[in-house]
């Protein structure tokens, strides 16, 4: 990168009123640009007050907020059962696993078991729904830097995945199919077929996807050493998920602080590496990415194999209250990272407090301290690589 | 490293400010002074035994009936892969802790958020401002005895519903029928009462 223009030391202003002068006065200072709420590339409602001097950012502050619906009040207010569909809308592109997170919080306040059925229906969806996530992350990231091709591909091959999970439980993005105890719906008839036969096609396409764009050398050049983060940076601002592990770190809570069944499931975490120049930059992110989708086809596969037979919900009073003040922690592995729930129960059926940490929320912290020397061009690549999803940072 | 332990620790550096480990509930923590949280903190991440390198979450809960709210830091280690929790328990008419923003990078925005949504001052944080809400904004919406401003820059925060409407208009048509009604017939004689047997 070239070094950032220098502003000269004093102004050639003229103390004239004459305004052929005026023009040819040099502006020294710097501009202050709004980018966003309303840009196409800030996915989402989002505002970058950027500080530039020409094309390269001395500082871009993120202000966010514009998409706060309170669903942390509105947690407050409705019951356990209740508040599950409003947890699709913290983050509607990966729904599934905020119906997770929010039941296994109050599952392990109320002490309930899954029935493994359930468990296995459960990370089927989740993992459905991780590719999906992982779809929209990589094609909007090749269109964000340029490459327009990639990303229908990417969203025909979403497609599949939302026709998959529409005919688990009837809905293409808000799912609402997880319930505390279990699920909605047991797999429909026929379904292990259908999904080895997009995990057949899904892993060619993959394949295809990575011979486009994933090594294509222009790709290559432009996200490269773009942004790195070191891997005590991203622990420091709390960056998880994808954006941790492509920093080096093999984190992963299905792996390190396994739930669910995913201590029974076969699969690799992949790690940044650093091959396209440095640790932990936007390529890594991307890749990091491409890879998990690999491995949640393997997940999918071996799901589809093992799942047994048996009941889909476990045993849930109909009525759910707990005694004031008994709390609880959840920890899952969303697409786009660690999704943290802190639920405090209250006396009555509902929750006294709810807190909703999400991978978003953190990633957008460190963009001002990465922004600082970048081009505005390259910001709009660091926030695609950070996979951040707007109603997931306001909630 | 268990809890037990972790908690154990704490309690031979700084003796009287770290409170006993709380078991009774599904995730045991401890209780913090306020005024020693950013010593605490700081301890945890240096302290090669313990290492928390990461600060997970920061959420504050507000009791009304014992006058608290409490700031509840969730904490987590990559090197040695344990968590822990702390507790700071506020006076809810002034709340105010240090801010761990210089222990921990993540706390910046974490912080700004319960400030913004509880009306938590975290002392020494950099750049407290609002996140969520408008910089003008009146009240903490996570309290529990928050009540919604009525207007915001003249634009009203309520918003009738759509059913009222239809109520009205009903009542409309059967107020009209019946001014109709009146004017048509001359009010007849009051049916009489039937009398029960």
């Amino acid at each position: 990168m070239t070094e950032p223009r220098r502003a000269p030391e004093s102004p050639t202003m003229e103390m004239t009123s004459n305004k052929e002068v005026l023009r040819r006065i040099e502006y020294t200072g710097d501009m202050l640009l709004n980018m966003g709420p309303q840009h196409p590339s800030t996915h989402g409602v989002i505002n970058f007050l950027v500080q530039t001097d020409g094309e390269v950012m001395k500082r871009a502050i993120p202000e966010v907020g514009y998409l706060h619906r309170s669903i942390e009040k509105i947690g407050e207010k409705c019951t356990y059962n209740g508040f599950m569909p409003y947890t699709d809308r913290v983050d509607y592109i990966a729904a599934m696993f905020a119906n997770q997170g929010w039941a296994m919080a109050v599952e392990r306040l109320l002490g309930v078991e899954v029935p493994k059925r359930a468990e296995y229906c459960r990370v089927i969806a989740c993992e459905l729904n991780r590719i999906s996530s992982h779809l929209i992350s990589v094609g909007t990231m090749a269109m964000d830097v340029g490459a327009v091709t990639p990303f229908p591909y990417a969203l025909r091959e979403r497609e599949f995945v939302n026709d998959l999970l529409e005919e688990l439980c009837g809905a293409r993005l808000t799912y609402n199919y997880l319930r505390i105890g279990g699920v909605g719906f047991d797999l429909p008839e026929g379904y292990a077929d259908k999904v080895i036969t997009f995990v057949d096609h899904f892993e060619k396409i993959l394949v295809e996807f990575n011979r486009l764009i994933t090594h294509n050398e222009i790709f290559v050049q432009r996200l490269g050493g773009l942004a790195p983060i070191s891997r005590e940076m991203a622990i420091d601002y709390c960056l998880v998920g994808p954006n941790l592990r492509a920093s080096g770190l093999p984190f992963d809570v299905r792996k390190d602080l396994p739930y669910s069944i995913y201590p029974e499931l076969q699969f690799e975490v992949p790690v940044g590496r650093g091959s396209m120049g440095a640790l932990g930059d936007a390529w890594d992110r991307f890749w990091v990415r491409v890879e998990e989708m690999k491995q949640s086809c393997r997940i999918l596969r071996q799901c589809i194999a093992q799942i047994p037979r048996g009941e889909t919900m476990g045993k849930v009073p109909r009525k759910i209250k707990f005694t004031e003040g008994l709390e609880a922690y959840s920890r899952i592995e969303s697409a786009r990272g660690d999704m943290q729930y802190y639920v405090v129960a209250g006396g009555g059926e509902n929750a006294y407090r709810v807190k909703v940490r999400t991978g978003s929320f953190t990633a957008m912290g460190i963009i001002d301290a990465l922004s600082r020397g970048l081009m505005i061009a390259d910001l709009v690549a660091l926030i695609a690589s950070l996979d951040v999803v707007a109603p997931e940072i306001d909630r | 490293m268990t809890p037990e332990a972790i908690q154990q620790s704490l309690a031979a550096k700084f003796g009287d400010a770290v409170g006993p480990l709380q078991p009774a509930n599904r995730d045991p923590w401890v209780e913090v002074k306020p005024a020693a949280v950013r010593e605490v903190c700081a301890f945890l991440k240096a302290d090669p035994q313990l290492r928390f390198d990461c600060l997970m979450n920061v959420s504050a809960v507000d009791w009304p009936k014992q006058n608290q709210i409490h700031v509840v830091y969730h904490l987590f280690s990559y090197e040695k892969r344990h968590s822990f929790i702390l507790k700071a328990k506020l006076d809810r008419a002034a709340p105010s802790v240090p801010s761990v923003e210089p222990v921990w990078k993540s706390a910046d925005w974490l912080e700004r958020e319960q400030f913004d949504l509880l009306g938590v001052a975290f002392e020494g944080h950099p750049d407290l401002r609002r996140i969520m809400l408008p910089d003008d904004w009146v009240g903490h919406p996570l309290r529990k005895d928050y009540a919604e401003q009525a207007q915001y820059h003249q634009i009203s925060t309520t918003r009738e519903s759509p059913l009222d409407g239809f109520v009205r208009l009903d009542e409309m048509k059967k107020s009209a029928a019946a001014k109709a009604a009146a004017a048509a017939a001359p009010p007849a004689a009051e049916p009489k009462k039937e009398i029960p047997s």
